[in-house]
This record gives C-alpha cells, structure tokens and sequence, in this order.
C-alpha cells in the first residue's frame, strides 16, 4: 500500500497554556477528498497549517509521502509546496493588491522555479477557473469577491498539485456566488484528479465536495469515516449538535 | 495648516471619483490614462517652484547676502528690490530665494536621514525576531518622547550651528516615526494572506520581502516621507528661529522671521514673505504626500 499524500500523526501544537491540537492524527490519501469539521476553535485552521509546512507540531509528526517533514529538509519541503496547494478563505486579504492578476498566479511558479512558459501556464490555469486570459493584466481589486477566489484557485492550480488545501474557501463570499465556487472546486477535482482537503463549518459542502470527513472538537478528533456515514448516522453527541445547527441548503 | 489640507482632501476625491467611475469598460487600463489627483498636481507645483527658485540661488541672487550697501533700510517693495530690504540694507529677495534652497536641502536631507535610520530600524522591528521587536521599539518611544529642540541643541553643542546639525537633528527625531510607520506596515503585510499563500508556494524571506513587503508599504512610507519633509521645514524655521541653524550670513526664512520681529510694525514684508514662503513650502510637500497616497493607494485605484 502506498503512503498517503498527507499524513498527521499523533500532532499536538500549544500556544502557551492552550492545546490547540491534542493529538490529531489525519490521513489524506490520493483521489480521497477529506473535509474537516468543527466549530471555530476547534482547531482546524491550526491543523491546516501544520500540513502545509507553515507550521511545526510541539509534538507528534506531519509526513509527506510517508517522509516526516522537518524544518531542515528543503528538498522535501519544496516537493510538498509544489505539490501541496492552499486556498485561504477571503480572496480580498489573500491577493496582493499591488500585483497584477497574472504575477499574483505566476508567483507560484517563479518561487518554485518550475520551468516552461509560466505566461501560457497562467492562461490555462485562469481558463480552468472560467477566467478570460485577458484578466492578467488587471489588479485584485477590479474583480468581485467570487471571481478573485477563482484567481486565488487559479494560483493554486498553477504548479500542478495533486492536493489542494482549503481554508473555509467560500464562507467569505457572497451567498449566490457560494455554489459557483464550490461547482468549481468539484468540477477541478474530477477533471484534474486533485485531492481537495476542505477546512469548513459548513457541513453542507464537505457533503458535496468530500468522500471521508474528519470532525475535531477542542483539537482531538473526535470522529472520523465515509462523509456520506457520519452526516447520516452521526455517532457523537458532538457532531449531531454540529449538524443540527446547519440550515440545510434545498439541493445540496 | 491641517485644517487646510482636511478640507482639501474629500474635494479632491469628490473630483476623482466621478471621473474614474465610468472607466474604460474591460480591457486593460494603462496608469498614464487617469487623470492626476489634483493634490498631486498643485503639491509638485508648489515643491517645484520652491526647488527652482533655491536652484537659481545657488548660482545667482539679485544681490549678494551680505551687501548692505544696495539703498534704502527697511525699505518696501521697488522695482530695485523686489522684496523690500531689511533692517541693514540687505535685498529680502535674495536672502528669500537662499532660505528656499537651504530649507529643501534640509528637507530633503533629513528626509534621507530618517528614511534610511527609520526604515532600517523599522524593518528589523517588524520582520525579526520578537526581543528585537521590543528593544527597538523602547529605543523609538524614547526617541519620539525626547524634543526635537533638546536633542537640536545637544547636536549643536557638540557640533556647531550648521545646516548639517539641523539635518541630523531633525532626521534623527523624524526617523522615529518613519521606524514606528515602517514596522507597524512591514508587520501588517506580513500578517496578510498572501504572504501566507507566497511561503505555502514556496516564496523565501527576501522573495516575500521584495514582491510583497516593499511594494506594500513604499508608499505609505513616502507620505509619511513627505509630511516629515514639511516638518523639516518647519523645524528647520524654528531652529534658525533660535539661532540653531545655519549662521550668517547663509539666510534661513526662520531667521528673516527672528530678524523681521523687531521691525514688524514699521516694514511688515520682513516678516510677511518669510511666513509665506513657509506656508508654500509646507502646503506643497503636504499636498505631494496626499496626491502620492491617492494616486498609489489600490482601493482607490481601479473599479470597485
């Protein structure tokens, strides 16, 4: 059996007197999509974090492709950022307002050094989010809050991926445009064949989006298994609760 | 002079704003097609004459600073002397246009003293380590609580009344802010997402600093550049005021205000050019700093 892409073992991270994660172990596994839920506080941003490297667990390990990632290992950590990709969830304070659309989706790749014409790679990935090519040449801020959260995938999309972290990608915006983003995160995770690791409270759209769900409550890992069993047979009183405070949306 | 320039500004949006809002429907827009903020426009105009006229005195005046000999005392404005004379005799013109170039040189100087002291210190505050962060900081704070006086005349005891000691002294008051400014932008950004996103993709420390950090906070920190430039004239006026600036017979406008006092009910010209030609240097570096702040600033560049 091959390892997973992303792998959390037993991760525990403190910020002072708090334990932020307690021991959260989370296995991300090619072509499975994984949502993790739970309230504010629970963790789940901090937990994002540690699988993209941005952070280091005070204890316990976060693995690559089977490799723990230290600190020191840049060749490790420069595969994962090309291959490990995030999504931050308001577009408006995760574009840089003074660079133009298509150097904000080239970063990416000039940071990575992947070779080939990165101009051509920004009009495709831009076309993949439903983009005209002409928006390179535009600043953030003459787009609206769905349109810049596709420039914020289309930049995601750019070195290749095989899994896309997202941080609540579209609770930010605007409730009518909620459903393109979320189409297109589905329709780039079929066609593209990326894993999608989807941080939400929304319960609703890790239905849709993700095959295994992960519900941490006070940073553990409170239960874990096929999205479709936990949302229909919940089996802690926790995550009845979080369901339950969900408006269930017509259609989803 | 706030007053002035708080007034100034909703006038100037008020203008922008309709102009910029029917814009070019798609497509991209280039910078040199909008129109120049006003405040921008009338600032340059007023630095540049001051500039232009201390550049003239630097190779010609209408008379030399220290000739007394050129006709009546206290006299008002003639076609021989355009600016009146004063107490001794001397062309108020001439002494005027070299109080222009010495007031910009020590405007701009200290701009660079503070700039260079203040972003260094700044960046190192905001982008290092936390203890560096707090040292630094206690160091500021004391420099901003120490008055720009004190530390003018602990300079010139040391060093002698001069240009250079007005410069030091108000670049290094004005480097506090510019450090305080700088920190508390170069942290901002650093905080933001797309720094977040720039690491997760991969962007090192001097790559995030160059794409993200410099081109977000440059701006900023050339208002704050330029309104430190106003108060170096200001400050240089009132060092020269005190005797704390250049000595005689080089002219300093504070100086012709300090000479003009005296005599103020008898020829008030003395005193009424040198007040103004510090109004016009201050409202124009003033106006610069904003009509810059608004021609850079992107949420009001641009659609919205």
């Amino acid at each position: 059996m091959t390892a997973p892409v992303l792998e959390a073992v037993d991760v525990v991270r403190t910020f002072g007197a708090t334990r932020a994660l307690d021991g959260v172990s989370v296995r991300v596994e090619a072509g499975r999509s994984v949502g993790i839920v739970g309230e504010s506080g629970s963790g789940k941003s901090t937990l994002l974090r540690q699988l993209l490297a941005l952070d280091s667990p005070t204890a316990g390990e976060v693995r690559y492709r089977g490799e723990p990632l230290a600190r020191r290992d840049r060749g490790l950590l420069r595969r994962l950022r090309a291959d490990v990709q995030p999504v931050f969830q308001d577009p408006r304070s995760s574009l840089d307002p003074r660079m133009r659309v298509g150097a904000v989706v080239a970063e990416p790749l000039r940071s990575l050094k992947v070779p080939g014409d990165h101009r051509e790679r920004v009009a495709e990935v831009l076309a993949a989010v439903g983009l005209d090519p002409d928006v390179a040449s535009r600043y953030p801020a003459q787009f609206s809050g769905g349109q810049r959260q596709r420039i914020a995938i289309a930049r995601a999309l750019a070195p290749r991926p095989s899994v896309l972290v997202a941080d609540e990608p579209v609770s930010a915006l605007d409730v009518s445009v909620r459903g393109q983003v979320v189409d297109l995160l589905q329709r780039l995770a079929a066609e593209q064949g990326l894993t999608l690791v989807l941080v939400s409270h929304d319960i609703a759209i890790v239905g849709r989006l993700c095959e295994r769900t992960v519900v941490l409550h006070h940073g553990r890992v409170v239960e874990e298994g096929p999205t479709a069993s936990v949302l229909a047979d919940p089996q802690e009183a926790y995550t009845r609760r979080l369901l339950a405070a969900v408006p269930q949306l017509p259609g989803v | 002079m706030t007053g002035e320039l708080t007034t100034t500004t909703p006038v100037a949006r008020g203008v922008e704003a309709p102009a910029a809002a029917p814009g070019r429907p798609g497509g991209a827009r280039s910078r040199g097609a909008r129109r120049l903020p006003p405040s921008l426009v009338v600032g340059a105009a007023l630095v540049g004459f001051v500039a232009l006229v201390g550049l003239v005195s630097l190779f010609w005046t209408p008379y030399a600073l220290d000739d007394t000999g050129t006709g009546e005392r206290l006299a008002g404005p003639s076609a021989a002397h355009w600016g009146g004379t004063d107490r001794l005799g001397r062309d108020l013109l001439s002494q005027l246009m070299t109080g222009a170039g010495n007031a910009l040189i020590v405007a701009a100087a200290s701009m660079l003293v503070a700039g260079v002291l203040g972003v260094a210190v700044g960046v190192l505050a905001g982008a290092t380590r936390r203890w560096v962060d707090v040292t630094l900081l206690s160091g500021v704070d004391l420099l901003i609580a120490f008055p720009t006086l004190l530390l003018a005349m602990l300079i010139v005891t040391v060093r002698g009344a001069s240009l250079s000691s007005a410069i030091w002294a108000i670049g290094i008051s004005g480097s506090a802010v510019i450090a305080r400014v700088t920190r508390v932008n170069v942290a901002r950004v650093l905080r933001e997402d797309y720094v977040t996103a720039a690491h997760a993709s991969g962007t090192g420390w001097w790559g995030t600093v160059l794409r993200h950090v410099v081109p977000n906070v440059w701006p900023t920190l050339l208002v704050q550049l330029m309104l430190l430039g106003g108060g170096a004239v200001l400050a240089e006026a009132s060092l020269s005021y005190l005797g704390l600036g250049a000595p005689p017979p080089n002219a300093s406008w504070g100086r012709l205000l300090q000479e003009a006092q005296s005599t103020m009910l008898v020829q008030p010209w003395g005193a009424i050019l040198p007040g103004v030609a510090i109004v016009v240097a201050v409202l124009g570096l003033n106006l610069l700093g904003d009509g810059i702040r608004e021609r850079t600033d992107p949420n009001l560049r641009g659609d919205r």
